[in-house]
């Protein structure tokens, strides 16, 4: 091979500054996080009780496991979004926001008598909160797969599934603005499930959309 | 590699010819030998490399990097190739073990180092350790007695393992 393709490219390197994945990363994120808290605003409307709700801790729980989710998720995609990045333990870490929660819930659930336990699951939106926390997941999962394809990731699946846990996390968020839930045990069920089916959809789709 | 995130062009340069190479050798080894079809790869991932810069951690070596692209490349290839049926990617177990790339940084660090050490130092250290002379007759040659000559490939010895141990990816 002739060195003109050395010459090309040595010829039009520029400096390239250090931080540029986390900070893609990040903008996409919350591009499509705030996409999806205008349309959680606008659609479904903040929750009607949030004055009086901020003073409770379950309030902040909420949001914390939310932010949990999709920090430990970009993490893992910061890794997974380079050549050759594996990031099998960051991924792993997804499971210590689950496994708190899922303690403060059993803890709780023990504190009650057996007839109201249900009643602490379900909720009284049980059906459609994963729905909806998926449905508000997509804003992000879509500003997280612009910037994961202008890097440069080698396991597709992978970095689609660590994707789908940031981009569910980013929609638990703005879907907790709206809903007016307060049970860990329901938290524990429903949002979890919204966000792993999220994780889901890019594990689904990631070696089709995620390729460069 | 870090010289040429910060725009050292000249540096750059040295690290794609010495890329370029490595690739054709990887490609060869890896491609059907017909119609130039590793030099396209090559040509692919130098690109490759090129666009997605920004990728390189700049904690980590700098081969292992270029080849996870190189791997990319050539599965992609594959995939497109054979196309009609789709076979979605799995990098993670298929390929990832037939690759001497581990054994290749060990060597280039090697070669690095020697080639960073005074060239009498290196020369001796090369003849008694690598080609295990006898130390009387590498003496004779050099015009040295054995004990001087134990004690130069004593250091650069050192001074090898010292630059091992200690500069990571120097380019």
């Amino acid at each position: 091979m002739s060195d003109d393709l050395l010459d090309r490219l040595s010829a039009s390197l520029r400096p390239t500054p250090a931080g540029l994945v986390p900070r893609r990363l990040l903008t996409g994120l919350a591009a499509g996080g705030a996409v999806s808290l205008a349309l959680v605003a606008a659609i479904l409307g903040p929750r009607p009780d949030l004055a009086p709700a901020v003073s409770q801790p379950m309030f902040w729980v909420k949001f914390g496991y939310a932010l949990a989710l999709a920090g430990v998720g970009l993490w893992a995609v910061e890794r997974l979004a380079r050549p050759g990045g594996l990031a099998r333990s960051r991924l792993a870490w997804i499971a210590a926001p689950i496994l708190t929660v899922t303690a403060i819930a059993l803890w709780r659930l023990a504190a009650e008598p057996p007839a109201v336990r249900m009643g602490l699951v379900m909720g009284h939106s049980a059906r459609l909160c994963p729905w909806y926390v998926l449905a508000a997941s997509l804003a992000p999962f879509a500003g997280l797969v612009w910037a994961v394809r202008g890097l440069a990731p080698t396991r597709l699946r992978l970095a689609g599934l660590a994707l789908g846990f940031a981009a569910g996390g980013m929609g638990a968020f703005a879907y907790a603005m709206h809903c007016d839930e307060m049970a860990a045990p329901f938290l524990a069920v429903w949002y979890t499930l919204g966000v792993a089916a999220a994780g889901a959809l890019g594990w689904l789709v990631g070696p089709r959309i995620l390729r460069w | 590699m870090l010289r040429s995130l910060d725009g050292d062009a000249a540096a750059y340069r040295r690290l794609l010819a010495e890329l370029r190479d490595r690739l054709g050798r990887y490609f060869a080894r890896r491609a059907p030998p017909d119609g130039g079809l590793a030099d396209d790869l090559v040509q692919e991932t130098l690109m490759a490399i090129h666009a997605k810069r920004a990728t390189f951690d700049r904690t980590q070596p700098v081969t292992p990097w270029a080849y996870a692209i190189a791997r990319y490349k050539l599965i992609d290839h594959l995939r497109r190739s054979s196309r009609g049926r789709f076979r979605p990617f799995e990098h993670d177990d298929e390929f990832a073990v037939d690759d001497d790339s581990a054994a290749a940084d060990a060597r280039r660090d090697i070669e690095q180092g020697l080639a960073a050490l005074p060239e009498r130092g290196r020369e001796l250290l090369v003849a008694v350790k690598l080609n295990q002379e006898p130390v009387a007759d590498v003496a004779r040659r050099a015009g040295m007695s054995e004990s001087a000559v134990k004690v130069a490939v004593h250091r650069s010895f050192l001074r090898l393992a010292s630059r091992l141990r200690g500069s990571g990816d120097a380019p």
